[in-house]
């Protein structure tokens, strides 16, 4: 049976962390191809839902990532967002959504290294949990599952 | 609870509000909202261990503001209630007349959100012992258990947003849930489209919060879905020192932000 | 409408083994099943899933035949176009509801006279000719019953193709109604016993009388314009608890779901009683505060449909009274109608 390859999803803040992992390519610094990157004008502007979508459409974990607070490209959007994830997270857990798969960090533009081990450790975790079954076997009528009456 | 009805009635009768929302007597036992106009209909109000509504919802409904300056019976949660509305511009003091109530039922008079502020701020407010007891179940259950009791609570909910209805904080216009460009949380009550809704909505009232509970007395499912705004309450009191509803002017702490905001999980 | 019923008794154990028997046999057995303090309809897998303590579900089984998710069709979309795939609805399981009060049983008239009075609705009918309802008389109410104030009774048949009666030793009179109660008696003939003389009557519920329905219908000819509306209904804070737990509502909205390229097209259930039930696209909402939904309500169940479809949109249940988080109570408000001048 092929090894079970993950997939995750990115949401990164493009000053920082989205030019970051351009750094990690351009330095040739190897990082897993098991992760699909969006690119936000900032953490600040993602909104807690998006994550709960990337579950729902089949990701197995998610990784969050954004300037180091005090270097918001617009100075404050990572401080909103900081706060934003510490009660969405709460929430998440409390629920029994899993949270180990969810992995938030600050990479900056020159933390072309770091993003790699970010991706590569996520990568590594989420393997070790294996695919996020549970979330993706929810009664979803869009998924064509039979819906019983009442 | 005389008191309390003779300053309503001198309210109605000297024409200072137009109405006095408070509760009545409702069916089988079961306390309601009033809104009396008339001064010789204030004997109408009681307040008994049934009166679990927050009558706050009733300050932004339309056909309510008409009847002219509106006198509000208010206990603890419905205080709270007014001054959130407060610190989200919803009106300002003249708008209103807050008729305190304490836990006993006793009058408390409140000539404006200072009063109201400083009563307050002069109780221990903490969550009932029941919740509380439930929220360290929750919590102390495993991962896949806490996953399974909330799916199990979730499949009974058949989206009537009664929960939505019920909080006084919920008084958007158009609910994010209606609107359809693009239809960002899903109608249908299946497994996801109440979870999402559910966890969408503990969000919104993150932060606004008063504990009233009234969203889970109105669900007719007996979901206990007031646990999820209120282990919130815990965490943003803890990390970022914010009990809403405290004073009429407060920040709403998720639009707000400290510098050395502290968390555990960020690498 | 006069039936003549067929008697029979059904021992108690035979109850248990029947119910088993209709789920070995791939029947979806709809019934009332505890769940913490709620007691409320759901497809059980054995007889012991279901309980018989309690007065009232706390919505009703018009599910069976008008689930709170239909799907109509699904579709892929492509560079060239959508293909549309209809949904098949000739070959749906058989469903019997075990245990509907009488209540429930004829809220599927109401339903009926909506979704087949110009346009045959062919899901619901169909979803209704594969459901077999089971009935379950009631020998205990509450307040907020009133199913003989709207034509109804504790004990009727009306809307059963076989009615229950629990008997005083247990076990229950099993009255064969319809002809589709004729067949289930047939395919199940031997769970049964013949019935002697059994009167059902001391084992009804006394259902008090409030109102005289006929008499709310002729008077509520001329009453859009009262003030009554905005008086009953200020306390309302305009959920759909309702309208989902009500036997005879059947608003739905339509909506779309995809994944990507695929999706599904759904009926769901829908609230008269929500803000923006009416809102237009032009962004006009003629029935913008509460007082005109709650009119829409009451109109619609004891005027409206009345005079076109010749039936009560209103069963006597009192779900809508017992669920409302506002306390809105129908018994209070239609008996305050009579009262009231227009």
């Amino acid at each position: 049976m092929a090894e079970f390859e993950p997939k995750i999803v990115a949401f990164v803040c493009n000053w920082c962390t989205y030019a970051g992992a351009d750094l990690t390519g351009t330095s040739r610094i190897k990082y897993s191809p098991s992760v699909k990157i969006i690119r936000f004008p900032c953490t600040g502007r993602i909104d807690f839902m998006l994550l709960l979508k990337a579950f729902a459409n089949g990701a197995d974990g998610i990784i969050v990532s954004g300037c180091h607070p005090n270097d918001c490209h617009y100075t404050s959007g990572n401080f909103h967002a900081r706060r934003r994830w510490i009660v969405f997270r709460r929430l998440l857990d409390f629920v029994g959504v899993d949270v180990r798969r969810i992995q938030f960090s600050w990479v900056s533009a020159a933390e072309g290294s770091k993003w790699a081990d970010v991706v590569n450790n996520t990568v590594a975790e989420i393997r070790k949990l294996g695919p996020y079954e549970a979330y993706q076997n929810l009664n979803n009528i869009a998924q064509e599952k039979e819906v019983s009456n009442g | 609870m005389d008191d309390l009805r003779k300053k309503a009635k001198e309210l109605l009768t000297e024409n200072k509000v137009g109405v006095v929302i408070g509760y009545g007597q409702g069916s089988s036992g079961r306390a309601r909202a009033v809104f009396i106009k008339d001064p010789d209909k204030t004997d109408q109000l009681i307040f008994n261990d049934k009166c679990v509504q927050d009558l706050a919802l009733y300050l932004s409904k339309a056909e309510v503001k008409k009847m002219g300056k509106m006198a509000i019976v208010a206990t603890v949660p419905v205080m709270r209630a007014i001054l959130v509305l407060a610190s989200e511009h919803q009106f300002v003091s003249d708008d209103l007349v807050v008729l305190g109530l304490s836990e006993e039922g006793k009058y408390v008079p409140l000539d404006d959100f200072k009063a109201v502020e400083e009563y307050l701020g002069a109780l221990n407010i903490v969550l009932s012992e029941e919740d509380r007891a439930m929220i360290e179940k929750i919590n102390a259950m495993s991962l896949e258990e806490r996953w399974n009791f909330w799916q199990k609570e979730f499949s009974k909910c058949i989206k009537c947003y009664a929960c939505r209805a019920a909080c006084p904080l919920c008084y958007c216009h158009r609910c994010t849930v209606e609107s359809n460009q693009p239809q960002w949380i899903p109608v249908a009550a299946d497994a996801m489209g109440n979870m999402e809704w559910h966890i969408m909505r503990a969000m919104h009232i993150a932060g606004r919060c008063i504990s009233c509970g009234y969203c889970a007395e109105a669900c007719p499912m007996d979901i206990p879905l007031h646990l999820m705004t209120y282990t919130l309450i815990d965490e943003i009191k803890n990390d970022f020192g914010a009990l809403a509803g405290m004073k009429a002017d407060s920040e709403f702490a998720l639009s707000h932000f400290k510098l050395d905001d502290k968390e555990s999980f960020i690498i | 409408m006069i039936m003549t019923t067929e008697n029979k008794i059904l021992k108690k154990e035979s109850f248990s083994t029947l119910i088993d028997k209709l789920i070995s046999d791939q029947k979806k057995v709809l019934g009332p099943v505890k769940n913490g303090d709620l007691v409320d309809y759901a497809l059980v897998n054995a007889a012991s899933d279901l309980t018989d303590d309690y007065i009232l579900t706390v919505s009703s089984a018009k599910s069976a035949a008008f689930p709170k998710i239909e799907k109509l069709l699904s579709f892929t979309n492509s560079k060239e176009g959508s293909t549309v795939t209809d949904v098949d609805f000739n070959n749906l399981p058989e469903l019997v509801i075990v245990g509907a009060r009488p209540c429930d049983a004829n809220g599927f008239a109401a339903l009926n006279a909506i979704f087949t009075w110009d346009y045959k609705d062919v899901i619901f009918t169909k979803r209704l000719e594969k459901t077999t309802v089971i009935g379950m008389s009631c020998s205990k109410c509450d307040d907020y019953c009133f199913c003989t104030s709207v034509g109804g009774n504790p004990g009727s048949t009306e809307g059963s193709d076989i009615l229950l009666t629990r008997m005083g030793d247990g076990n229950y009179l099993a009255e064969i109604v319809t002809e589709k109660g004729s067949k289930f008696y047939e395919a199940y003939s031997m769970f049964f016993e013949p019935a002697g003389d059994q009167a059902k009557d001391s084992m009804l519920a006394n259902v008090p009388v409030k109102f005289d329905h006929k008499e709310i219908v002729s008077k509520l000819d001329g009453f859009f314009e009262s003030e009554v509306w905005a008086e009953q209904s200020m306390r309302c804070i305009g959920c759909g608890a309702c309208a989902y737990v009500c036997p005879t509502c059947a608003c739905f909205d339509i909506q779309d779901e995809n994944k990507g390229k695929n999706g599904v097209r759904l009926r769901l259930w829908d609230s008269c009683g929500l803000s923006l039930f009416t809102l237009h696209t032009s962004g006009h909402n003629p029935r913008e505060v509460q007082s005109q939904r709650w009119r829409q309500r009451i109109l619609h169940k004891f005027s409206y449909m009345p005079d076109r479809l010749n039936v009560l949109g209103c069963v006597g249940c009192g779900r809508c009274s017992r669920a409302c988080p506002a306390d809105m109570n129908i018994i209070e408000h239609l008996s305050n109608l009579m009262e009231v001048k227009k």
